[in-house]
């Protein structure tokens, strides 16, 4: 038997509006389990599409996408979503945010606390956990977002730029500090970023996409070993892959 | 601290000037006492009949709080409908901005006529005319709330009444209070409105609008100078309770109701 692909496109389009031109045409590509795949390509060409059509959020016009084998709608409860900005509730102290998804299914506070506890530590912010998210820094809050998507313990973690509004020191720590958390939890991820550094150091592969309409133009596999830190970004076989990518994500651009 | 004194100072002495001129054009023109009291005599009648000043507000303050209460229920409940379809938002949005630019002086006897003389159509009106700014911004904070909240909540498989109580509610409270806010302001407005309309009583029964009647047709201009300070102060007490439930309900999360700290 062979095994399930933890994320399966089978020649996934999509279309907003039946008369508009596809915002995603033609997408073939299987991500296995374990995998860290980026996806970078230049700003409108669909990556956000392409991660809500994951997450079941939207549905794909044609063709077909399987998480673990089932539909994404179906399969909502491995998945978690990072995004952009760490849309936290700002009413809701640091705890009762990252308490968020768990009491959504139906658990009490009882039962979360224990895991809130956790994660925050996991996180790094365990002193935190009474303030209130405008009281923290940037880098702050998406730590808290993310520790509020791994709370349902998902086995793919969708993150769309999740460290783009963030200065570029606090977003390679934060880099760091997710393959960290990856070592230890193992999840799939799935990542959109602009920044082909930052793809390249996180990835096992980068997929980068060519717009109008988005399809998947090239794949560059990453073969530096993990566990990676600050050393990795200084290598020569890094900078070698990031200038490929670049040149790749260039060559998309034009078409 | 220090320059709040002197802001505090700098008030006392401009309400200070405005006396001594409000005291100078008397003395300058001789105006007759009926005409414009000075000063002195409007404080002294404002002491002396504190008991009905006071029986008078507090007529109006029920009527003016009454119809603020029952705006900010009422409002928010349309602003619920409004928020659930853009389709009913667009077919009936523009009669609320109707609601704030009919002139409730116009419509104020027909409510008379309606729900008959007393309180409650004193309340009417002050409720009819607090309401628009609570549907408004109500309706404005339920769908203003961003996008991917909504889809993180869909994510994890959150219901209707989920999104409503745990996102959209709390996300609007800032939005309300702010129509409450204003409402505030005009509440006492709508409720003296009421009054001139609401027919005969005995001072003290009668709120301050009714009262502000009564004094007219006496010529009493001591009398009704102290009333419309009694307005002015229900008006701010009105405003400055609010604000106190509003920075009790937000300071802990909302930027507007507290200094927020720097962050790096
Ligand atoms: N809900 C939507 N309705 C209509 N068009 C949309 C919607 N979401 C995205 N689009 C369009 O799809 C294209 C791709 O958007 P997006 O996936 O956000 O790109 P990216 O994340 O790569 O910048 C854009 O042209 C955008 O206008
Ligand atoms: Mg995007």
């Amino acid at each position: 038997m062979t095994t399930v692909p933890e994320v399966l496109f089978k020649g996934v389009s999509k279309r907003f509006a039946a008369n508009a031109a596809p915002v995603l045409d033609g997408i073939d590509m299987s991500i296995e389990r374990g995998e860290f795949v980026s996806i970078v390509g230049p700003s409108g060409c669909g990556k956000s599409t392409l991660l809500k059509l994951v997450a079941g959020l939207s549905a794909c016009t044609s063709g077909e996408i399987a998480v673990n084998g089932m539909q994404p709608k179906n399969a909502r409860e491995m998945v978690s979503f990072v995004f952009q900005d760490a849309t936290l509730l700002p009413w809701r102290t640091v705890e009762r945010n990252v308490a968020l998804a768990l009491e959504l299914e139906g658990r009490t506070r009882d039962e979360t606390a224990a895991a809130v506890a956790k994660l925050l530590e996991l996180v790094g912010l365990a002193e935190v956990g009474k303030s209130y998210p405008r009281q923290l820094s940037g880098g702050m809050k998406m730590r808290v977002s993310i520790a509020r998507a791994l709370a349902t313990r998902p086995r793919v973690l969708l993150m769309d730029e999740p460290f783009a509004a963030l200065d570029e020191m606090t977003r390679d720590r934060m880099n760091e500090e997710l393959l960290r958390l990856r070592g230890e939890q193992n999840w799939t991820v799935l990542f959109v970023t602009h920044s082909v550094a930052e793809a390249v150091f996180l990835s096992s592969r980068v997929v980068v996409l060519a717009p109008h309409p988005g399809r998947v133009a090239h794949e560059v596999v990453v073969d530096l070993p993990y566990p990676r830190t600050g050393e990795t970004r200084e290598s020569e076989a890094f900078d070698a892959l990031v200038n490929k990518t670049s040149k790749l994500l260039r060559e998309a651009y034009r078409g | 601290m220090k320059s709040k004194l002197k802001l505090l100072l700098n008030s006392v002495a401009v309400f200070a000037a405005l006396l001594a001129m409000w005291q100078g054009i008397i003395w300058a023109f001789a105006v007759p006492s009926y005409m414009l009291p000075s000063p002195w005599v409007v404080a002294k009648t404002f002491a002396m009949r504190l008991p009905d000043l006071w029986a008078s507000t507090m007529i109006s303050a029920e009527a003016a709080v009454g119809g603020l209460l029952a705006s900010i229920v009422v409002g928010v409940l349309i602003a619920l409908v409004f928020a659930r379809s853009r389709w009913i938002r667009t077919m009936f949005y523009p009669y609320t901005i109707l609601l704030q630019t009919v002139p409730i002086v116009a419509i104020a006897p027909l409510i008379l006529m309606w729900v008959g003389q007393g309180i409650l159509s004193v309340g009417v009106v002050a409720f009819i005319i607090c309401l628009a700014p609570i549907i408004a911004n109500t309706t404005q904070g339920l769908v203003s709330v961003d996008e991917n909240l909504v889809q993180l909540f869909l994510m994890h498989n959150a219901s209707q009444g989920q999104i409503l109580r745990k996102l959209r509610l709390p996300h609007s409270l800032p939005y309300l209070f702010v129509g409450v806010r204003i409402s505030s302001g005009i509440a006492v407005i709508g409720a003296i409105t009421g009054e001139l309309f609401a027919g005969s009583g005995q001072v003290g029964r009668g709120g301050i609008g009714y009262s502000i009647l009564y004094a007219q047709t006496q010529v009493q201009t001591d009398y009704l100078f102290a009333l419309v300070i009694a307005a002015t102060v229900l008006g701010f007490t009105l405003f400055f309770a609010v604000m106190f439930f509003e920075w009790l309900a937000l300071h802990h999360w909302h930027e507007s109701a507290a200094e927020s700290r720097a962050d790096g």
